[in-house]
């Protein structure tokens, strides 16, 4: 693939270098945990971050002053740690006076942008792909790479970006930028089938059962027939990759996020 | 008056009394869930009742159990008209009162509730097909067939179904054997114009018979359907058809706020700034020496979890699209739902009885009353969901999604899971780790590496 792991052509800032310049970005990029720790997930960032460079998108990311936003603590049921986690992330963005927080990961996406404001931190929130779709739009990026053209493509919703917060839409656009012919799972939109990572299963061995969740869902994309699944969460992208390659078809089946299909077919790098 | 009038007169009282214990029970039972105030918009929970409730909006993800399903909701909405005509006769000993005041108009209303009765008697032995010959012959739809849907909730659902055949049968033995009737005895047989089924089902059924038989037929469809309609009164509280009901104001109080946001928890909140220092305005809940949080019964619960409780209908929905269901393991969303109405039923039925053995021996001196207050019966929720259950939910809010009334049977789940990591410290072992690391290094895994590692290499 592309070389959109290589992080050379420009430097990300970070929003201390930036405060300490005296000068402001439009978006704070909340990277989240799998974004800076999981190696499949920092692919994701990092093309992400040159879409965003690309674009003429000021942003910067918070680093090590950045925390889990505490949404797999709370699934849990572990609301002390949430707290602590929300409350310090809280605090550091509104000491920076962040306005617009853009992520790739719809988990922080729902907590920030649904949880936060009862404890005290409002912003406006939007998830990666909404931005993108945006940045296409708005023609401030083009797609015309043709990479992706005509392939058959099947894109599975995360429960946290579709059915919990009702973002069908701006994922499916991007694909049509593309101009990939898109192929839908059997349950897809509000009906999609959950990978099996949420709910701080991530975190867990699965109870027993007959079957794994992301085993379950893998088989419905390849049965779709189609070469690439689109996906836009780093916990789905593991899931669903790991699926594909218990059925031996990690050859033959890629799994990206919508950000590293826009990289690719604009040869980024 | 005649017999007919005081044997109904009894009847209904006896009915009255009764029903309004037992919904009475079923409300208090609701009520043992803490009190919450269901905030927001009215108009908007309106706007839902009329549609998800009224309207069945969220019936039409599945067409055909849609429909059929409509039938007989509409053919029950219709039919209370001829109920209220029923209970003026019954208690005034008139016949088809509404029939000289309404002139045309009734001959339409009756042929209205007529079409809709044989519709909802298509769906009827549809659904009774669907449920018990369909697993006969080794086609069975697989939410119906779920260990939680064993012995009485089986039972139950075909009461119902037969019960709406009951109702039905009434209307058309009475109608029929009226428009019979009508001919033979025009004075005491109210002309009513010609009904859409009856006019010709009466006569091809009934036609011929002689009258002192077509008047005994005509009483007993009358009282059949009353009847019929009575004992579903008296039933319903125990049973899942409560949902006729209790859909509408669970729908309307059905919460507004964005699906992803989990119920905050003030008490820690507060407790957690000020372990860091933070300055609040707001006074923030003084937490308590033996404060459990979380849910281990219904009575930490909110009334609205209970409410959802009793209005579920069993259907199964949620746990057809749970994705840990449909790979094997324990959850059903379904489960979760009669697990919390079946407990607060038997704390109520232990309430009731007033026995001092459920008097929490801490909380109570030697005059203590049995209240929900003091209550312990050395058993909760957890008796009858298990950890396993509430351990393997993603909350991938499908089961939210699917619920024809908006029943939210996630929250339970989560409010147990609080219970289990914050009153008991217990929990899946696998999650210490991700725990221990958010408390050492703000991430979920345990890495060495600085946060933005990733924008050097």
């Amino acid at each position: 693939m592309e070389d959109s792991n290589s992080q050379s052509t420009f430097k990300i800032r970070q929003f201390s270098e930036v405060a300490a310049a005296g000068e402001t970005v439009e978006y704070l990029f909340w990277v989240g945990c799998a974004g800076s720790y999981d190696s499949r997930a920092q692919k994701v960032t990092k093309a992400f971050s040159k879409i965003l460079h690309h674009a003429g998108v000021s942003f910067a990311i918070l680093g090590n002053e950045e925390n889990c936003t505490g949404d797999p603590a709370r699934r849990a049921g572990n609301e002390f740690l949430f707290q602590m986690m929300a409350l310090q992330n809280i605090e550091t963005m509104n000491a920076y006076g962040i306005k617009k927080v853009v992520t790739a990961c719809p988990h922080c996406f729902n907590t920030i942008k649904n949880e936060y404001p009862v404890l005290g931190g409002s912003y406006e929130v939007i998830h990666h792909t909404q931005l993108i779709h945006e940045l296409l739009e708005t023609g401030k990026i083009t797609a015309e790479g043709g990479k992706f053209k005509g392939k058959k493509i099947t894109y599975h919703d995360s429960c946290y970006l579709g059915r919990i917060n009702g973002i069908y839409e701006a994922p499916r656009k991007i694909l049509e930028f593309l101009d990939v012919s898109l192929v839908e799972m059997k349950r897809c939109k509000s009906n999609g089938l959950c990978c099996g990572a949420g709910g701080a299963q991530m975190f867990k061995e699965d109870e027993a059962g007959d079957k794994r969740i992301n085993i379950e869902r893998a088989e419905e994309a390849l049965d779709t027939g189609a070469s690439t699944v689109a996906a836009n969460c780093p916990f789905c992208l593991t899931m669903m990759g790991d699926g594909i390659k218990a059925k031996e078809k990690q050859d033959d089946v890629m799994v990206y996020d919508l950000a590293e299909m826009i990289v690719q077919n604009n040869s980024w790098s | 008056m005649s017999i007919s009038q005081v044997l109904f007169t009894i009847v209904f009282l006896i009915i009255l009394y009764f029903g309004k214990k037992w919904y009475t029970r079923v409300y208090r039972n609701i009520m043992l869930g803490k009190s919450e105030e269901i905030e927001g918009d009215e108009g908007k929970r309106m706007k839902n009742m009329l549609l998800v409730a009224f309207g069945q909006k969220k019936m039409f993800k599945r067409l055909l159990p849609a429909v059929l399903h409509l039938f007989i909701y509409v053919a029950f909405l219709f039919t209370q008209v001829e109920l209220i005509e029923i209970i003026i006769d019954g208690f005034s000993g008139q016949h088809r009162i509404f029939a000289p005041f309404l002139g045309s108009f009734y001959t339409v209303i009756i042929s209205t509730i007529e079409i809709l009765s044989a519709l909802a008697l298509i769906a009827t032995f549809v659904f009774l097909a669907r449920r018990n010959l369909l697993p006969f012959m080794g086609k069975p739809i697989s939410r119906f067939e779920k260990s939680e849907m064993k012995g009485w909730p089986k039972l139950d659902a075909n009461i119902i179904l037969f019960g709406e055949i009951a109702l039905v049968t009434g209307i058309f033995m009475m109608n029929g054997a009226d428009v019979v009737l009508q001919g033979l005895d025009p004075e005491h047989y109210h002309q009513t114009g010609s009904f859409a089924i009856s006019s010709w089902f009466g006569p091809a059924v009934f036609g011929g018979l002689p009258k002192e038989l077509l008047v005994l037929i005509e009483r007993s469809g009358w009282w059949l359907h009353l009847v019929t309609v009575f004992a579903f009164i008296l039933y319903l509280p125990i049973s899942k058809h409560f949902h006729i009901f209790l859909a509408f104001p669970n729908v309307y109080f059905a919460k507004l706020n964005p699906r992803g946001e989990m119920e905050n928890m003030p008490e820690i909140m507060g407790e957690v700034k000020s372990m860091m220092g933070l300055t609040t305005d707001e006074a923030t809940p003084e937490m308590d020496q033996d404060f459990e949080f979380g849910a281990k019964d219904i009575t930490d619960l909110s009334w609205k979890n209970v409410l959802d409780a009793y209005s579920c209908t069993e259907c199964g929905r949620c746990t057809d699209v749970c994705p840990a269901n449909t790979t094997g393991k324990k959850l059903s969303p379904r489960k979760i739902m009669m697990d919390i109405r079946d407990r607060a039923t038997e704390i109520g039925e232990k309430l009731d009885s007033k026995s001092t053995e459920f008097i929490d021996k801490a909380k109570s001196n030697k005059e203590s009353v049995l209240s929900k207050s003091n209550f312990d019966d050395g058993k909760s929720l957890f008796d009858y969901i298990s950890r396993e259950e509430i351990h393997a939910c993603t909350t991938c809010n499908a089961c939210v999604e699917a619920c024809p009334i908006m029943i939210n049977p996630l929250d339970p789940i989560l409010k147990l899971r609080r219970y289990e990591i914050l009153s008991e410290s217990a929990g899946p072992a696998d999650w210490v780790p991700m725990f221990t690391s958010l408390e050492n290094s703000g991430s979920v895994w345990a890495i060495p590496d600085d946060r933005d590692a990733w924008t050097k290499s």
